[in-house]
């Protein structure tokens, strides 16, 4: 192919009429990609897997699974009894949600750009940040030596995750609010109450509930794990119990099934509201 | 309806809503036995306990190398499990999304086992993966491995159905075959987006590998729950305080990786 002579104002490399544009933006992808690619090839060799017999290891897992997922049994348990902890496990989620919501509510009236000052805004969102940077677990377990284990701890740790994922998300929703109605309400002599309760609540909130329902959809996840770690009772420490004392893999399998059907059907209704309210999937 | 009608219903709407909502409420704290009053109570406590006990000590840096190291495991397994996650998870996604499936029993085939991924909680795979392969670092690996699977699906089919599907079409329609299409017309579409879910998926892995960590004895967790059935606070103020660094690093990081790309 002969060389195409240069032309002005077209990118040219080796004759030929460049297609893709080197932006900053694919120079950063790339090194990016290259980086992660990098880290797992390499991470695994890093790790220290002390002895393992892969093929032993790998036919006793498709066996317990087999046992697990195709004959699951309740042996220790009733069915009645699991249906409770479900209920405990979706009570201790639903409280944490609920109690979150209300003080993520003012928190994100404070520190939403056009309702309040910067300064108080920044103060919300630093603490926010500090508290998402420690795991649920570590909440839960660090509120358990004061508090107790049991349900205090784990809803007040779960709590402090919820108010900070959920005040993002009202905070956000605010700020979309129209500035020619806060102006106008203003112009009237409305107070900032006034504004709160008659401009920001019913334009945000449909996106109020099914952020808020999302995050017990999350929450009920997150209620399964701190059973399991830290014994705050539930389908979670039920799942604990059977799977590292009794050793029972059909009433893991079993109890695996029944923290499934209640995760997806929240899902689904998760699904639902979003689209209900939000016009989308 | 009039206007006052129209206020009334909204009002009685909300109202009952409102006490359902509180009923629920003291229906969940009898079921579960959580008083209000204590647990309020038991906020300032801690916080005022975490001030004086949580701090780390002297003699508890010398064994921050053993801490470091910890760390850095859980680190590694964090990025690890989320990238090959997102490998595995882009050719369901492939399948699953409206735009590129290849026929509609593989779409609902790959989003019918990504929901089940998906929706089992990493506790459970964790205890149930714990049983065959012990307490062990690839426990954790499988564990946030499955979970983080599940999730990407779900947003990388989000992310490609969300994208136009116009250069899809042309691409089709000027005789490219289906690779062609995934490789010019999908992904360079999608990427930005699609990295930026697998860059949040790590900043969670890294609080999942601290959990998963606590029930299978490998990494940061396991040294977290040896510290705290041992009640020694400093060492646990310096755990938390080295986890809190590690994810405000990773969070700067994909924000600023996110703001370049996108």
């Amino acid at each position: 192919m002969e060389a195409l002579p240069s032309l002005p104002n077209v990118a040219m490399k080796n004759g030929r009429i460049q297609i893709k544009k080197q932006t900053k933006a694919t120079i950063v992808m790339r090194i990016v990609l290259w980086t992660l690619f990098a880290m797992t090839v390499i991470g695994p060799f890093l790790l220290d897997y002390g002895e393992i017999d892969w093929a032993e290891a790998l036919s006793l897992t498709l066996g317990n699974l087999q046992m697990m997922f195709l004959q699951p049994a309740f042996n220790q348990i009733t069915f009645g009894t699991a249906m409770m902890q479900i209920g405990i496990t979706l009570a201790l989620a639903f409280l944490a949600t609920v109690l979150g919501a209300v003080i993520s509510f003012f928190l994100a009236a404070f520190s939403a750009r056009n309702l309040s000052p910067a300064w108080l805004a920044n103060i919300i969102i630093a603490s926010n940040s500090f508290v998402r940077a420690v795991p649920t677990v570590l909440w839960v377990l660090i509120f358990a030596i004061v508090a107790g284990l049991g349900a205090i701890a784990c809803v007040l740790g779960m709590m402090l995750h919820t108010i900070a994922y959920l005040t993002k998300a009202y905070a956000e929703s605010f700020e979309e609010l129209d500035e020619g109605t806060i102006e106008a309400l203003k112009a009237s002599g409305a107070n900032w109450w006034h504004i709160v309760w008659h401009a920001v609540i019913p334009q945000s909130s449909s996106y109020i509930i099914s952020w808020t329902f999302l995050r017990f959809e999350t929450n009920y996840d997150v209620a399964v794990a701190m059973g399991a770690a830290a014994a705050a009772g539930g389908i979670g420490f039920e799942l604990f119990m059977a799977s590292s004392f009794y050793y029972d893999l059909h009433e893991v399998g079993m109890i695996t099934y029944c923290a499934l059907v209640v995760a997806i059907l929240l899902e689904m209704i998760s699904i639902r509201i979003k689209r209900h309210y939000l016009g989308k999937a | 309806m009039t206007g006052t009608q129209f206020l009334r219903k909204k009002k009685w709407t909300m109202t009952i809503v409102f006490i359902i909502l509180i009923a629920l409420t003291y229906g969940s704290a009898a079921l579960t036995q959580f008083n209000l009053i204590d647990g309020l109570a038991s906020i300032p406590a801690t916080i005022a306990w975490m001030f004086s006990n949580l701090i780390p000590t002297a003699a508890s840096f010398e064994n921050l190398p053993k801490v470091l190291g910890r760390l850095w495991e859980t680190i590694i397994l964090a990025i690890v499990a989320s990238t090959t996650a997102a490998i595995c998870a882009l050719l369901f996604a492939m399948l699953g999304a409206q735009t590129t499936q290849v026929n509609r029993f593989f779409g609902v085939t790959a989003r019918f086992i990504a929901s089940v991924f998906r929706n089992i909680p990493v506790v459970a795979w964790a205890l149930i993966l714990v049983i065959s392969f012990g307490h062990h670092i690839l426990t954790g690996y499988f564990a946030l491995f499955f979970s983080t699977f599940g999730f990407l699906v779900r947003m990388f089919i989000e992310t490609i159905d969300e994208a136009s599907s116009d250069g899809v079409e042309a691409l089709t329609a000027s005789g490219a075959t289906y690779f062609q299409m995934v490789v010019k017309g999908v992904l360079p579409d999608t990427l930005p987006q699609m990295l930026s879910w697998v860059f949040y998926m790590i900043e969670t892995n890294i609080r999942s590998a601290t959990l998963v960590g606590i029930l299978t004895g490998t990494g940061i967790g396991y040294l977290f729950d040896l510290y705290y059935k041992n009640l020694d606070y400093a060492m646990l103020g310096l755990i938390t305080i080295l986890i809190i660094v590690i994810v405000f690093f990773i969070e700067f990081t994909s924000n600023s990786v996110r703001r370049a790309i996108s």
